[in-house]
């Protein structure tokens, strides 16, 4: 049985039907971590809430452990963790009554599945009598995540849980997901980082409603068919519009401090591409071959 | 049940971090009743009077003097000609003209009547009204005066003449301030119960908050209690600060028991919670909630029987009037306050307070959606 299963779930919003959702199928096993990685209004947050049991499918159907997420909405309630991505905690109540009171609500207290938070909540500590709206962007992803699993959740939803935080709490953040996981919860995360999504067991590509694709972000990445080559030259602008004219090249873009190349076929050699560059008035300053990343997938699969 | 404790508890806590709903609660009371019973008074007093005397004789005199010394009126300016005294009403400095012909006090006690011409500014119709009423009065009663002085010695009595006492019944002295008072309170408790209970949803739906409370196993009725009861416990409090008040200040001391106005609160205060969560329910921002319910509020208070008898209103306004809570609770208040009504004589209101209870609140959690 799958922890998480949707097929062919569908969702569109209001009288021009703008489609959120469209014709998404996919299943999460028990135990997995699994992301769903796509850019600002792909449609995350609508599955999301359609699976955590807060928004009516449209059409297909999707089940969390199980249970049909529209007719057993309050088994599911009871069984799964929820982060919103915006920040939905009690800003006025302390992170210690913002605790219990999540704790409670679900019938339990925090001492019963302290260890499950421990590890969060030791950063958290010092500031338990901290108003929750008081804290900084990391500390209040910890505690929502801490009031996520208060209940000790199957399955835990974080929807976009590293928007807005800093790289090195974002760091933390996924070790914790880890550690998690290796407790046997079930995790469904969503992101807009692609170099998150190699955190991840597997992953879904999700662009304006469609799954691109869905893999290990190995399997992803290692299934990028053209060779591809990080360029750095003295001029950014001027070398994307060279490379752009260059015949062998099917496509390019900055990446950083580097410009990608997607070639056709054969890519250039160093010397060849030098001279292409000094003919343009340009001085190449570093040209390797590269392992594609999950945004170069990406953006192959946008193409 | 245990749910709702933890749920209370806090609500409770918010409540009392949010400085500004405690300000509310504690101070709104106080200025409320401290100015507005001071300040919104029927009585028209200061009737800015220009008087055009074209007689300039004794009997003219005496009718101006008492006129003047009725305490109601301002002498603002005595003009030669009536076009003269106009330009005072038309820069609204004057209020009335009163114009003496000539040759008054002549024609007076030679033919025996005389007429008087009186002009009003109508732009503010309550003080015109009034104005031009009690002027009349006082020239009716200067007018028996000098029918005494004439007919004295004569056993003929000229005009039969119907004189009135008055007793006013439940408010003696026809203090207005007793009436008054128990109106504002009952806005008062309205105002504060139906705006906190408004807000307060639709609050936890901007900040995010819902969407937590929305996937936890909470049951829609433990929420709507959650957020009544707090409320109903504040209405409360602001109600006994307020007859505080109006003990300290007005010194006015309800004729009828105490826990008669409890009781009915204990069945209002729902009816109107209930309809601030209706309301709160059906927005998405505070500020749709709070003109929303601004826009009850007013319809409320101007049809509820404040400034203006229910009475006396057209036929439909009398109906709405009826599905008015604010309508119920003034009466009620005024009832137990001046005449000392028991909870025999309020308990047909206390029904409808039920039923609108249990219908806006079935509404607010019906309404109240976890799944959207």
């Amino acid at each position: 049985m799958w922890a998480i299963s949707a097929i062919n779930l569908k969702k569109t919003y209001g009288k021009e039907a703008t489609v959120a959702v469209d014709d998404i199928s996919f299943e999460v096993a028990k135990g997995e971590l699994f992301g769903l990685i796509g850019p600002d209004g792909a449609g995350k947050t609508s599955i999301f809430r359609m699976l955590t049991t807060l928004l009516l499918p449209d059409g297909g159907n999707a089940t969390v452990l199980g249970l049909d997420v529209v007719t057993d909405y309050k088994t599911i309630r009871k069984k799964v963790g929820y982060m919103p991505g915006k920040f939905s905690l009690y800003p006025d109540l302390t992170v210690l009554e913002n605790l219990n009171f999540f704790a409670t609500v679900f019938g339990t207290t925090v001492d019963e599945n302290y260890d499950l938070i421990r590890d969060i909540y030791v950063q958290l500590e010092p500031f338990k009598d901290r108003r929750a709206g008081k804290l900084s962007g990391g500390m209040k992803q910890k505690l929502a995540l801490c009031c996520a699993l208060i209940h000790k959740p199957d399955v835990l939803f974080l929807d976009e849980p590293t928007t807005g935080v800093d790289p090195v709490s974002r760091k933390e953040f996924w070790q914790m997901l880890k550690r998690l996981k290796d407790q046997g919860i079930t995790i469904l995360v969503s992101t807009p980082y692609m170099d998150e999504a190699s955190m991840c067991d597997r992953i879904a590509l999700i662009q304006e409603g469609k799954i691109l694709s869905i893999n290990t972000p190995q399997a992803i990445t290692a299934a990028f068919p053209s060779p591809i080559y990080a360029v750095k030259a003295n001029n950014m602008f001027g070398l994307i519009q060279a490379l752009q004219q260059q015949k062998e090249v099917s496509a390019c873009y900055t990446f950083g401090e580097f410009a990608h190349v997607i070639y056709k076929e054969f890519p250039l050699s160093e010397i060849d591409m030098k001279n292409y560059l000094n003919e343009n008035n340009l001085e190449l300053q570093f040209y390797s071959s590269i392992e594609a990343t999950i945004e170069d997938c990406f953006i192959r699969f946008l193409k | 049940m245990r749910t709702v404790r933890f749920l209370l508890e806090k609500e409770f806590k918010q409540i009392f971090r949010n400085k500004s709903i405690l300000a509310m609660i504690l101070v709104m009371p106080f200025m409320q009743l401290i100015i507005m019973p001071l300040a919104a008074n029927y009585e028209v007093k200061n009737i800015n009077l220009s008087v055009v005397d074209n007689d300039h004789s004794e009997y003219s005199h005496q009718m101006v003097n008492k006129v003047i010394a009725s305490g109601y009126f301002r002498l603002v300016q005595t003009a030669q000609t009536f076009n003269q005294a106009m330009p005072k009403i038309e820069s609204d400095q004057a209020d009335l003209i009163l114009e003496i012909p000539a040759n008054f006090e002549r024609n007076l006690i030679k033919e025996g009547n005389q007429k008087v011409f009186v002009a009003v500014n109508a732009i503010n119709g309550v003080k015109a009204g009034l104005g031009a009423s009690y002027l009349s009065s006082i020239l009716r009663d200067y007018n028996e005066q000098v029918l005494m002085q004439w007919v004295q010695g004569s056993k003929i009595p000229i005009t039969p003449n119907i004189s009135i006492t008055y007793s006013n019944w439940f408010n003696p002295s026809l203090n207005y301030r007793f009436f008054m008072v128990p109106g504002i309170l009952a806005i008062l408790v309205t105002m504060v119960a139906g705006f906190l209970s408004a807000l307060n949803i639709v609050k936890e739906k901007e900040v995010g908050t819902i969407e937590q409370i929305n996937v936890t196993p909470i049951k829609k009725y433990h929420f709507i209690l959650g957020k009544l009861i707090p409320f109903w416990v504040l209405g409360n409090v602001v109600f006994t600060i307020g007859l505080l008040v109006s003990y300290f200040i007005y010194g006015i001391v309800p004729v009828g028991q105490l826990w008669v106005m409890y009781a009915f609160l204990f069945a209002y205060l729902p009816a109107i919670l209930g309809f601030g969560l209706l309301v709160s329910t059906f927005c998405e921002t505070q500020q749709q909630a709070m003109f929303i319910m601004f826009f009850f509020m007013m319809v409320f208070i101007l049809l509820g029987g404040l400034f203006t008898s229910i009475e006396s209103m057209p036929n439909w306004a009398q109906v709405v009037s009826r599905f008015n809570p604010v309508s119920y609770l003034i009466r009620v208040m005024r009832m137990v306050v001046l005449k000392g009504s028991g909870i025999s004589d309020i308990l047909p209101q206390i029904g409808v307070m039920a039923i609108f209870a249990i219908v806006l609140n079935t509404l607010a959690m019906f309404n109240y959606k976890k799944t959207s």
